[in-house]
């Protein structure tokens, strides 16, 4: 059992909205008493329905939201806003249009004060382990959307974090992109060792890439349950969606999904029948 | 493969015989070839040229014949070569030369110095939010109040010299970059800024190196903007009262029924402008490589 990188002890955490019609501001709670632990070097993949506050959780995590109540840990420490000690890749990769795909890359070292020199060595560098050399002068506008993730990937490793923090990073991408590069992020956690925390609503991707899975409640978020994926389905040389434990697998996250993909549109349309609302749940878990 | 299907293929690679004697011949097409294709290039681009300027030329034209025709008195609208040539008359005489000088120094002085004091001054009130609530509405109010209605309030406080033009000058373009460069600082995408924070990034680093380059396309709207604004209040603050300059030499000549040289004059607004325009533009696509091509 290898030591706990990230520790959320009964994290909490609010916003103020304005209510409907415009009305005055009430208190909603996005997240609710979220305990859970990362070990270092684990892959965790975090799976739940829509609106379920995952990107708050991972806005937390970044330090770019603080808790209302509870703590997050980082080595046992606070966390206490944003650092390079964490990098976070987001859906919409977030890259400086401005910038080439190899300056993009520097920014992280540029901020943290390196020499052009070193900066370049290391661009080129995570730009090769993401296989992008070839691109490193093209801008973003000159790029595929899987090649700007990669980008958005070497970036966040250049500045070599000890978590990386991944919200949705795929979801944008076509199925044969998005494949591709679940595969060559898994290559890349066993190169680095990195802590990863991937936050996704697909529940093949959850149970492809994570070590463990774990399932959020619907509004507000609680971790409802934490499964171990077995480890044949890490195997990097067969095709684990073939095999009967990945379907198992798949469909122990997914019926646990269910029901709060239910609870979720239940609380959406209170006036509905029954059945309809199962079907609907089903539809959105075809999507997911 | 024998080495002569080799000599043929290579042949085929290069596109040209490889024999010693006949490659000599192949040089002379070669050059041959390439004086062609530049031929054909100038003749492309002059093709594509006229094409675009089709309708300036066809007005020019027009211009030209109508007066000629009598279709309109050749004393209030003369052609256009004797506009031509009542303007190099200007140029010999050296008050061309008097009246593009002073209309570009007050136009250039007026937008730079808005430019240089303006600028910062959106992106500050853009980036604290505070700033901008207190500016807000002395802003609007100052905006809203058309430049050349404050005209005369600027010649009873600063004469009719070239405090007044310029200071009008600078005033007109003011609005126009201050509003661009505030709306340019809001504008600028949120998951951007989250992102450099996320890497560490201080205060002074986000703005130097996220919030400036991300607002630079929308600061340059500004600056074209004010760039036609300096040149229209310009031309007006010189026709009320000037010793020199496009406006004065426009509202001059037409006092004066120096026909054809009124319209020289405006003709040289026209150039001037383009001129702006095109150096902006320059100045843009080198500042913004980066952006797809529209």
């Amino acid at each position: 059992m290898s030591a706990i990188k990230i520790s959320f002890e009964h994290v909490r955490k609010e916003f103020s909205v304005r209510g409907e019609n415009g009305g005055g501001l009430r208190r909603f709670t996005a997240l609710e008493d979220i305990t859970l632990d990362v070990r270092a070097g684990e892959f965790l993949a975090l799976v739940g329905p829509s609106g379920c506050g995952k990107s708050t959780l991972l806005d937390l995590l970044g330090g770019l939201a603080v808790p209302t109540s509870g703590r997050i840990l980082l080595d046992g420490r606070p966390i206490a806003g944003p650092a390079r000690d964490r990098g976070i890749v987001f859906q919409q990769y977030a890259l400086f249009p401005w910038r080439t795909a190899a300056q993009n890359v520097e920014f992280g070292l540029d901020i943290a004060g390196l020499k052009a020199r070193e900066r370049r060595d290391r661009a080129r560098h995570y730009l090769d382990l993401v296989g992008l050399a070839a691109f490193a002068d093209r801008y973003p506008h000159e790029l595929s959307g899987g090649m700007k993730q990669r980008v958005a990937i070497a970036r966040s490793l250049a500045y070599d974090p000890e978590v990386l923090l991944m919200d949705e990073p795929f979801a944008a991408l076509d199925a044969q992109t998005r494949e591709t590069l679940q595969s060559e992020l898994l290559r890349i956690w066993r190169t680095t060792g990195k802590t990863i925390v991937f936050i996704t609503h697909g529940i093949d991707e959850a149970v492809v890439l994570g070590q463990r899975v774990a399932i959020m409640t619907s509004r507000p978020g609680r971790i409802k349950e934490v499964i171990d994926v077995p480890e044949e389905l890490h195997s990097e040389t067969e095709d684990v969606r073939s095999l009967p434990i990945f379907g198992k697998t798949r469909h122990e996250v997914w019926s646990l999904l269910r029901e709060e993909v239910l609870k979720t549109q239940q609380g959406q349309s209170p006036g509905n029948a029954e059945a309809p609302r199962a079907d609907e749940a089903e539809r959105e878990l075809v999507h997911v | 493969m024998s080495s002569l299907e080799m000599l043929a293929l290579l042949e085929m690679a290069q596109g040209r015989p490889l024999i010693h004697g006949q490659e000599l011949r192949g040089q002379e097409r070669d050059q041959a070839f390439s004086r062609r294709e530049s031929l054909r290039l100038a003749g492309r681009w002059l093709i594509g040229f006229g094409k675009r300027s089709l309708l300036v030329l066809a007005l020019l034209a027009l211009w030209e014949v109508v007066p000629r025709l009598g279709l309109a008195d050749p004393a209030f609208l003369p052609p256009f070569s004797d506009v031509i040539a009542a303007g190099w008359q200007l140029a010999q005489s050296g008050e061309l030369y008097d009246d593009v000088a002073a209309s570009l120094l007050r136009a250039l002085s007026g937008f730079l110095i808005s430019v240089v004091f303006i600028v910062p001054l959106g992106l500050a009130v853009g980036w604290y939010a505070r700033l901008g609530d207190l500016l807000n509405q002395i802003i609007e109010v100052c905006r809203n109040t058309a430049p050349l209605a404050l005209l005369p309030v600027f010649i009873l406080l600063l004469g009719i010299g070239e405090l007044s033009k310029i200071t009008m000058v600078i005033y007109s373009c003011a609005w126009p970059l201050l509003l661009n460069t505030i709306a340019a600082v809001k504008q600028v995408d949120p998951l951007l800024v989250k992102s450099a924070r996320t890497m560490g990034a201080s205060p002074q680093q986000l703005f130097r190196k996220v919030i400036l380059p991300a607002a630079l396309p929308t600061i340059f709207v500004g600056v074209r903007l004010a760039s036609a604004s300096a040149m229209l209040v310009l031309v007006a603050s010189e026709m009320v009262g000037a010793k020199a300059g496009l406006g004065y030499l426009i509202i001059y000549s037409q006092y004066s029924f120096l026909i054809p040289q009124m319209y020289f004059g405006i003709l040289g607004i026209t150039v001037i402008g383009l001129t702006f325009n095109a150096v902006l533009e320059a100045l843009e696509r080198r500042l913004m490589r980066w952006k797809a091509a529209v």
